[in-house]
């Protein structure tokens, strides 16, 4: 039995419909059409083989991977888990790309205007290939909480964007991480545009003690669940089962 | 009760936000020596087979105004109709073509641009034949859960007339909103494609 039929249909309920009022600029940015529903061709269940070779050493080290004069400064952590599919099987050979704030909350980009000071020695981006059990880490430092032009005091909770590149562009994925036991998540429009509270909690990093470097860094666990596929349990019929 | 079935559920999808280019283009918003090249900007070599062509759009919002914060992906066959994927089993595709690309759009004007080449017709899954098409992806802020449309060449009537994909877009009237132009830049054929997230215009968008 091999999981090479089409993906599972996406559960639209599961993520944020894309009109969300509470978050302003969806509002003019969202179809209002019904989406086409497709079946799967071979332009959906096909995607690229992404080397290791890309990928350098520091690649996965936001610590140290932008760093002039030093290290990056804030609370030094690990963040780690699993790229798995709806089937529960490991995606191995996934881009996983991510980017977040400073530790004042501060993205290092040129439209960005808020007042918390640049950090000289961070830049905020890595990526890995996840191995062959679908795994990947990388260490940064705890991005900051920010305010942004929404209300006039909203708050992003601390979070790391991440994208995620499966094996059929029927996976392309783009979410963002959280930190448990941040308070500030049930307050915030964007995650607040996922409609489920099993499904926010799908978000938070959990703390994991037992994988902190003792003196030196936390460790936060985020698993990623992409689409799984059908699996054709007879080979006989004409299309999967 | 009953027993339990072991599926996982898909991670809810984020959007993209306004700064999501540090993470996939990371020269091109200057944060420089991190890593050599943004990936996905090159698609086409010397040894890659087929017509070369450019593609280039703009996509607006529901008031008629340029996005210049969004990312765009492609991904298409080569020349032949194969995708250079572990999932193609018809045969081996163009070993110097992947067939993925990635751009921002222009800060100033808007526009993305992609330097490809015309690709081959890829059959649907009971055999009939799909016109050339690219798939494109787009995310930015504002965008909760990535847009995925497709790409077909105004110019492939026939091919087009017949294509099972467009066939079953129910309004007619909408799928003119998935045809690119034809135009010519340099001597160089030229499709512009562009994308309408809500309005009149409104660009086809697919639940795949
Ligand atoms: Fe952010």
């Amino acid at each position: 039995m091999t999981d090479n039929g089409q993906y599972f249909q996406r559960d639209r309920t599961w993520h944020p419909p894309a009109f969300t009022p509470s978050y302003k600029t969806s509002v003019l940015r969202s179809p209002q059409q019904p989406l086409i529903s497709l079946e799967n061709t071979l332009s959906e269940m096909t995607g690229p083989v992404f080397g290791h070779s890309k990928i350098g050493p520091l690649d996965n080290d936001l610590i140290r991977n932008y760093a002039q004069t030093g290290e990056a400064i804030g609370q030094r952590m690990i963040v780690y888990g699993r790229v798995l599919d709806e089937n529960a099987r490991p995606v191995p050979g996934a881009l996983v790309e991510f980017w977040q704030a400073n530790a004042g909350g501060r993205y290092r980009h040129k439209k960005e205007t808020y007042l918390a000071a640049i950090d000289p020695n961070f830049g905020g981006c890595g990526r890995m290939i996840t191995d062959e059990e679908g795994r990947y880490w990388f260490r940064t430092i705890k991005p900051g909480a920010y305010p942004w032009p929404n209300g006039v005091n909203d708050w992003r909770p601390a979070h790391i964007h991440f994208s995620i590149f499966g094996h059929a562009f029927a996976q392309r994925l783009i979410t963002q991480c959280y930190f448990e036991g941040d308070p500030m998540i049930w307050q915030d429009p964007i995650a607040m545009t996922v409609p489920d509270k099993v499904a926010v909690e799908q978000l938070i990093a959990a703390l994991d003690r037992q994988n902190t470097l003792p003196m030196d860094s936390l460790a936060y666990k985020f698993d990623i669940v992409l689409r799984g596929r059908r699996s054709t349990m007879f080979e006989n019929r004409m299309e999967g089962n | 009760m009953v027993q339990k079935l072991d599926f996982l559920k898909e991670t809810p999808s984020q959007t993209a936000g306004p700064y999501v280019h540090i993470g996939t283009n990371p020269n091109w918003v200057e944060i420089t020596g991190v890593w050599n090249e943004d990936l996905g900007l090159v698609l086409v070599g010397p040894e890659t087979m087929g017509e070369r062509i450019i593609v280039k759009g703009r996509i607006f919002d529901g008031a008629g105004d340029v996005l210049r914060d969004a990312l765009v992906e492609i991904w298409q066959a080569d020349a032949e109709g194969l995708y250079n994927s572990p999932s193609e089993t018809r045969g081996k595709a163009d070993p110097n073509f992947v067939g993925w690309g990635r751009q921002p759009c222009d800060g100033t004007t808007g526009e993305y641009r992609f330097e490809t080449i015309k690709p081959g017709r890829v059959p649907y899954k009971d055999g009939r034949m799909m016109a050339p098409h690219i798939t494109v992806w787009i995310v930015a802020r504002g965008i909760n859960i990535g847009l995925h449309t497709r790409l077909y060449f105004a110019d492939e009537e026939a091919a087009n007339a017949e294509c099972p994909v467009l066939a079953q877009i129910a309004r007619k009237v909408r799928i003119p909103t998935l045809m690119a132009s034809r135009g010519e830049e340099n001597g160089l054929p030229t499709y512009t494609f562009d994308i309408h997230l809500q309005g009149e215009k409104e660009t086809v968008f697919f639940d795949i």
